[in-house]
């Protein structure tokens, strides 16, 4: 697979699976206001989704359309890093999850603004007031959850030693990575992991919490297909429609 | 009744038109009020109309850009095409004095300034070394003063940062009591 269409896809499946988790707690939020806002998160990450599927798609000229890549596709096809399938958990649980990616997310796209490929470019141009939208509002939570009540703490504190294992490969490149680096489409290895480290840092300060070592042992090999378990139930209830009934429509 | 020739078709009549083309979630202003169009060019006999999505994921883009190919061929242009535009990206700067109005009268307020601050954040032009971004700066909100489109009262508060569309939040007036729909500049 082309490297290009390979990266492309990587930044559609994050924002999809994540959309995807997002969209089950419809209805289910701990509080209206906390509803509308998950399920306004994912409809951006949607959205965006969209962007880079349709590029992709056409990069590729395999005749596959954007819902094709969404539904037609098995677990060892989706890139998506292992952090955004981990499950929605408990409230602190999600907005752990969010937070970090939020973080990454920000500064991803912010970087992507520069892309040597005026596509990318352009596209992260459109994201990248959701992307501050949606970081400040995970950011926000963390503080509230974490300096809050000696529970809240502490599911908060148990939220992010469990999912932090998760967190290294956003940043660990791989070949694909590295040639996108090389010729400017994605920013230089290196860049976004200490700017994502000085954010969390300075939130988990704020927030009471501790934050696990950088140096700690990191889980990988999500965006090169191999996911844990978690994947395959999320899949199923998001393709079960277009497996079912194989090119249903509206 | 004869279809017009398209070419005959000035792009200043296709604005024209255009301005009669309602949003479908806030039927009182048109897709132009919205600054969603943003350049209108005749190609031969094709009319070109480029629109920008306001959100990415806003559902509403692919009836107003069903609805822009109707209205234009009601008025006899049967050769319509879209460019989707992505950059720069869509702000409710763009929002027409007139819209702004409108959206008042029909009980949602309209954006009250720039919100979003992302001069500093873009890529290019900051200074070396300083290129992370502080949380009190993607925090500080502006001190916002969002009238209450029923009563006028500035005595206001949010409650929700986001509302029924991507593109609004919640409000409550404590002067007249009544919540309401505020447009988020964006």
């Amino acid at each position: 697979m082309d490297d290009k269409v390979n990266y492309l896809l990587r930044l559609g499946d994050n924002a999809l699976i994540l959309s995807q988790q997002l969209s089950q707690l419809c209805g289910k939020g701990p509080a209206l206001e906390e509803d509308m806002a998950l399920t306004n998160v994912a409809l951006d990450l949607l959205g965006q989704t969209r962007m880079w599927f349709e590029y992709a798609a056409e990069l590729e000229g395999a005749g596959r359309d954007e819902d094709q890549l969404a539904y037609h596709r098995d677990a060892h096809d989706f890139k998506n890093c292992l952090l955004l399938e981990q499950p929605n958990g408990n409230y602190a649980d999600t907005m752990m999850r969010q937070f970090f990616f939020d973080s990454w997310h920000y500064f991803l796209i912010r970087e992507l603004t520069a892309s040597s490929d005026a596509r990318i470019a352009a596209i992260a141009d459109k994201s990248l007031k959701e992307v501050t939208y949606h970081l400040r509002r995970s950011g926000d939570l963390i503080v509230r959850l974490g300096d809050g009540t000696a529970d809240s703490h502490a599911k908060t504190q148990t939220a992010a030693n469990e999912l932090w294992m998760y967190t290294g490969e956003m940043f660990a490149y791989d070949a694909v990575d590295n040639a996108m680096a090389a010729a400017g489409i994605a920013p230089a290895s290196g860049v976004l992991r200490q700017l994502w480290l000085d954010h969390v840092a300075e939130v988990f300060a704020e927030a009471t919490l501790t934050m696990p070592s950088p140096d700690a042992w990191m889980q990988k090999g999500g965006k090169q297909g191999t996911h844990t378990e978690h994947l395959g139930f999320i899949l199923a209830e998001m393709q079960f429609l277009q497996r079912a009934y194989p090119g249903a429509e509206w | 009744m004869h279809a017009i020739d398209s070419a005959a078709a000035s792009t200043e009549q296709v604005w024209t038109w255009l301005g009669e083309v309602a949003d479908p979630e806030i039927p009182v202003i048109s897709v132009v009020d919205l600054g969603i169009v943003r350049a209108v060019e005749m190609e031969g006999d094709v009319c070109v109309v480029t629109i920008t999505p306001t959100y990415s994921g806003c559902p509403a883009m692919q009836v107003i850009a069903d609805a822009i190919t109707d209205a234009l061929r009601g008025h006899g242009i049967s050769k319509v095409r879209l460019v989707n535009q992505l950059s720069p990206a869509w702000t409710t700067d763009w929002m027409s004095a007139a819209g702004k109005i409108k959206l008042k009268d029909y009980g949602i307020a309209p954006p009250a300034q720039q919100v979003i601050d992302i001069s500093g954040l873009q890529k290019g032009g900051k200074p070396d070394g300083d290129i992370g971004v502080k949380r009190s700066a993607l925090s500080k909100l502006p001190k916002l003063t969002v009238a209450c489109p029923i009563c006028g009262s500035d005595h206001t508060e949010i409650t929700s940062q986001f509302g029924s569309t991507p593109c609004k939040a919640l409000y409550k007036c404590l002067a007249c009591r009544e919540p309401f729909d505020y447009f988020k500049c964006h």
